[in-house]
């Protein structure tokens, strides 16, 4: 085996089965978008681009992405920290913090829309309180922002376990001794934190903000529950016009826009906090 | 690591320190409210009537009727598919390991030519929607025969897996310095012998931290698993996709009776988990 | 390697546990999704199937993947579809012609049967349940009622009085509609709003008539819930006291009547100036021609039209029988409610029936979205309405030319695509 086969030989199988499960059945969606009866045609695009729904569906994914993300990332090293510096205890925090990888987003939705709604709990704690003499509607059409807000708290709490479980396993690869000669120069710990832990996390953090990153693109169940149609979003529109209105065509299209925010948020962050090939010592 | 270490410190530096210590364990105490609470919050509706579950002011606290949860427990072939859904989480783990933690090691380690090129075929498995691929993927599968199958369905929860454990264990292997492995090699091992001697003990917790990314990945998957498994259902396609129509106290119950599972799954997997804390002070 | 062994082991798990032969017949269906509803199918209404029945109801998504994956294949394992009519239509070259089964001894209603044909000389689905859309209100919503106003004799101008009053008596509107990403809102303007006024669905959709409708239905907004645009199914609103008045269909409903039967009270739709417009509701059952096994898909078809069945079907699922099944007495506390709504509202002597629609294909989709569209755009975007519909009448036209359907009733018949004035 030559040494130039080898990381060919290695990706093989991921890219053998890529090909089969994924790039065969993409490709033929992926024309769907593009082709008509008579051929090539950007008419499914034109349909899309026109539609008085898309302009806000592709602002309000792109904003939520926007908001979410970079909160999850500063909770998610906050709690990756926490979780460092724990003396007793350790495995049962962690544990707690991990607990929302197993929630689907469907249960997330139900769980948020119960403490939103107007009989729901925040309204019983407010009105207990005194604090309302009858409950507030938080999520009306009117207030878009509240039903944005609502989905920001859901998602954070649903989807930061994951960008923090990635950043527990990449923490946990960096030699202590470079902790202990930070201490030893007088680094405080929040020295230690900017000049260490952040730049010898970049690979965990790379893959975590992309996948992440990608996660939220696709934001739909979530949305739904708590705002119906008022929020529109890119995956909710793409499951409408493929179910609802069954034009694969123009479904197709929303796809390769997610598509296509998705390559351009990846190649973003590859840029960004770049890898290199085996970090040095 | 350091506030409880020595004891010989100045007054101020200390009473400065407990302060710290005092905002450390009310972080703690805050984020573990804001993940428990709204869990806690969706048992207390699921041990609830359907009355109350409708009424309102709500007293957050459970009356414990267990009616609605009893319903789902009763439901014919609920163990089936639980059995099912477990079967095609491990199949998922396996499969995505297997393929996914080879790639990553690649990623890492070498610099070629298609590089770039493997890496967004990996990405864009995850930035395409999946119930739109699920029809060209049936009608492979009917023809194929994966149709129905364990196997089947791990395959597609596979490629919604894969750029998890691409990218995770490419994060991990980067985070190995090199010279680690080149010492090995100047020890006299060969390739294979200094990856599993060296490298493999100090990933093993990373590769299980994103098997548990795939387990819950497949389990929590509704739309293929609707489509494309019949007799062979999972819990989610058996249980959970049409809670969307159904009455509020079943939603709930439904909500419970998959995330319950996947805690347990959590808690029995988490010294896997946790073991990369090991590490940290090797 | 360790891996290799697992996945090996993995694999022929998987193996043993393939059974391809699928003895029961799959039932695959849109209705009766609601998780006890689905457990009522099973228990108390297939389960007398010899042979076994396999009801699997999904949601929309997954219910079209497989339909089309099986289709395109060829071949699959779904025996029965059960669907609403603009769903059967979707795939109306894709059903066994079931014109040959026999129905001896069972007296199905005419109208539905022609629906069933789907505008072709075979009989593409058999009609398989009914049912229709009616209003609710909570018995303390009865003391705002607007005097004089009888609310089985309701017109929408009257409704709109009474939400007021509700809405000012309370201090919050208590009217609701179910607005929501699931709620059957294009129902209403399609079958409801638009006949009631403009005493048409598709010809009228832009007229002066069909303004004052939609000016009608902005001020009633006005004094409706406004989390209705979150609303799916108003019985749990109207359980939980956010909503004392609603309109929605009777399978919606029911389990407010069902849960309080003596705090709700059902009642026709309300009457506009052309009539008391109102669209029932029709599922049929179709086979698709690659069953796997047609005599036992036949044989279910069959099975599904027998007047014991079509009874356990309402208990299950709160929709009437499309044959003349005699009802048991002893029915259920939202059949005893909803029942006579229906009855009051089809028999009014201002009844205005519409039918669903016919001839549109897959475009049924679109054409819903027309409706839905509308509201959005006048109702939450506040557009002007004379602007949007002339908009959305264009759409409507080009949906017409394309599936070159005639008009059916309310609208008068048409040669050719039903005209858009």
């Amino acid at each position: 085996m030559t040494p130039k086969a080898l990381p060919y030989l290695l990706l093989l199988p991921a890219t053998v089965f890529l090909l089969v499960f994924f790039v065969y059945p993409f490709i033929q969606i992926a024309l769907l978008a593009v082709t008509g009866p008579e051929g090539f045609t950007l008419q499914h695009v034109q349909t899309m681009a026109s539609h008085w729904k898309f302009n806000t569906a592709l602002g309000w994914t792109i904003l939520l992405a926007a908001v979410v993300v970079p909160i999850q990332l500063v909770m998610a090293l906050s709690m990756a920290s926490i979780v460092t510096r724990l003396q007793t205890g350790r495995s049962a925090i962690l544990y707690i913090f991990s607990i929302p990888l197993g929630l689907s987003d469907l249960a997330a939705g139900i769980v948020w829309l119960a403490i939103f709604e107007q009989s729901g709990f925040l309204n019983s704690m407010l009105y207990g309180l005194g604090v309302v003499e009858q409950p507030i509607l938080f999520l009306g059409y009117q207030n878009i922002w509240v039903i944005f807000l609502a989905v920001v708290l859901a998602e954070i709490w649903r989807a930061t376990a994951i960008v923090m479980v990635i950043l527990v396993s990449g923490m946990g690869l960096i030699p202590k001794e470079y902790y202990e000669a930070g201490e030893v120069f007088g680094a405080s710990a929040w020295q230690r934190f900017i000049k260490i832990t952040l730049p010898m996390l970049r690979p965990s953090l790379q893959s975590a903000l992309i996948l992440r990153t990608l996660a939220a693109f696709e934001v739909f169940a979530v949305v739904t529950a708590l705002g119906g149609t008022t929020l529109p979003v890119l995956m909710g529109e793409t499951f409408q016009w493929q179910f609802t209105l069954q034009d694969r065509n123009v479904a197709s299209a929303y796809a390769l826009v997610i598509l296509a925010i998705s390559i351009a948020a990846t190649l973003f962050f590859l840029r960004v906090l770049r890898v290199p090939k085996g970090a040095t010592l | 690591m350091t506030a409880t270490v020595e004891n010989n410190t100045p007054k101020a530096v200390e009473t400065a320190r407990s302060a710290g210590r005092f905002l450390f364990i009310a972080a703690v105490v805050l984020i573990c409210a804001w993940v428990l609470v709204p869990i806690y919050l969706l048992m207390v509706n699921t041990l609830s009537s359907p009355q109350e579950v409708t009424g309102f002011p709500k007293t957050g606290i459970p009356s414990f009727d267990f009616s609605s949860i009893q319903f789902f427990i009763s439901f014919a072939g609920v163990a089936k598919a639980l059995w099912n859904s477990v079967l095609v989480a491990v199949l998922t783990m396996i499969l995505s390991i297997g393929i996914g933690a080879p790639a990553g090691y690649a990623l890492s380690r070498f610099d070629f030519p298609g590089k770039e090129a493997f890496r967004m075929l990996v990405v864009m498995t995850r930035a395409f929607p999946l119930p739109l691929l699920a029809l060209p993927l049936a009608v492979l599968f009917i023809r194929s025969g994966l149709d129905d199958t364990a196997i089947g369905l791990a395959i597609v929860h596979t490629v919604l897996a894969i750029p998890f454990a691409v990218l995770i264990t490419f994060s991990l292997f980067s985070g190995i310095p090199l010279e680690l492995e080149e010492a090995a090699w100047t020890l006299g091992c060969n390739r294979w012998q200094a990856f599993q001697k060296v490298v493999l003990p100090l990933v093993l917790p990373g590769i299980a931290a994103s098997a548990v990314f795939a387990f819950t990945i497949s389990w929590n998957e509704v739309f293929a698993a609707a489509v494309l498994t019949i007799e062979n259902r999972t819990l989610p396609a058996f249980l959970v996709q049409n809670l969307n129509v159904s009455p509020l106290h079943l939603k709930f119950a439904g909500g419970a009776a998959m995330v319950i599972p996947a805690l347990i799954f959590i808690f029995a997997v988490r010294k896997y988990l946790f073991a990369m804390w090991g590490i940290a002070n090797r | 390697m360790k891996n290799t062994t697992k996945w090996l082991t993995g694999a022929a798990l998987s193996l043993t546990l393939a059974v391809p032969a699928n003895a029961q017949v799959l039932f695959w269906s849109t209705q009766a999704a609601p998780i006890e509803e689905t457990q009522k199918m099973r228990e108390n209404v297939l389960a007398g199937f010899e042979g076994g029945v396999d009801f699997q109801p999904q949601e929309v998504g997954p219910f079209i993947t497989r339909l089309e994956a099986e289709l395109e294949a060829g071949s699959g394992q779904i025996g029965l579809v059960g669907a609403l009519h603009g769903d059967l239509s979707t795939y109306a070259d894709s059903w066994a012609d079931l014109s040959g089964l026999d129905l001896s001894g069972i007296t199905v209603s005419d109208a539905f049967l022609e629906l069933g044909k789907l505008g072709t000389s075979e009989q593409k689905y058999l009609p398989w349940m009914q049912a229709n859309y009616v209003m609710a209100a909570n018995k303390q919503a009865l003391e705002y009622l607007p005097e004089g106003a009888d609310i089985n004799a309701l017109t929408y101008d009257q409704l709109v009085d009474w939400a007021q009053a509700m809405a000012e008596g309370t201090g919050s509107p208590k009217f609701g509609f179910p607005a929501g990403p699931q709620g059957l809102k294009h129902r209403f303007f399609q079958g409801f709003l638009l006949p009631s006024y403009a005493g048409s669905t598709v010809t009228k959709f832009a007229s002066a008539e069909a303004e004052a409708g939609w000016t009608m239905f902005q001020e009633l907004w006005q004094y409706t819930n406004p989390a209705s645009t979150n609303y799916a199914f108003m019985q749990e609103p109207l359980l939980t006291g956010d909503v004392w008045v609603a309109f929605d269909h009777i399978a919606r409903l029911a389990d407010a009547f069902n849960q309080q039967p003596d705090n709700f009270v059902a009642f026709p739709a309300p009457a506009g100036p052309m009539g008391r417009g109102f669209m029932p509701v029709l599922a049929g059952i179709a086979i698709p021609e690659g069953a796997p096994d047609m005599d036992a898909s036949m044989r279910l078809a069959q099975f599904m039209m027998q007047p014991e069945t079509q009874v356990a079907t309402l208990l299950a699922t709160n929709f009437y029988p499309t044959t003349d099944a005699a009802l048991p007495t002893d029915l259920p506390a939202s059949a005893q409610a909803l029942g006579p709504a229906i009855t009051a509202m089809t028999s009014a002597p201002d009844a205005l029936p519409a039918l669903l629609p016919v001839g549109l294909g897959d475009l049924g989709g679109q054409f819903n979205q027309v409706y839905t569209d509308t509201f959005e755009r006048i109702i939450l975007g506040g557009q002007p309405i004379r602007a949007v519909l002339d908009e959305q009448a264009g759409t409507l036209r080009s949906l017409m030319e394309q599936a070159n359907a005639p008009c059916w009733l309310p609208d008068a018949a048409s040669e050719g695509p039903c005209p858009v004035d």
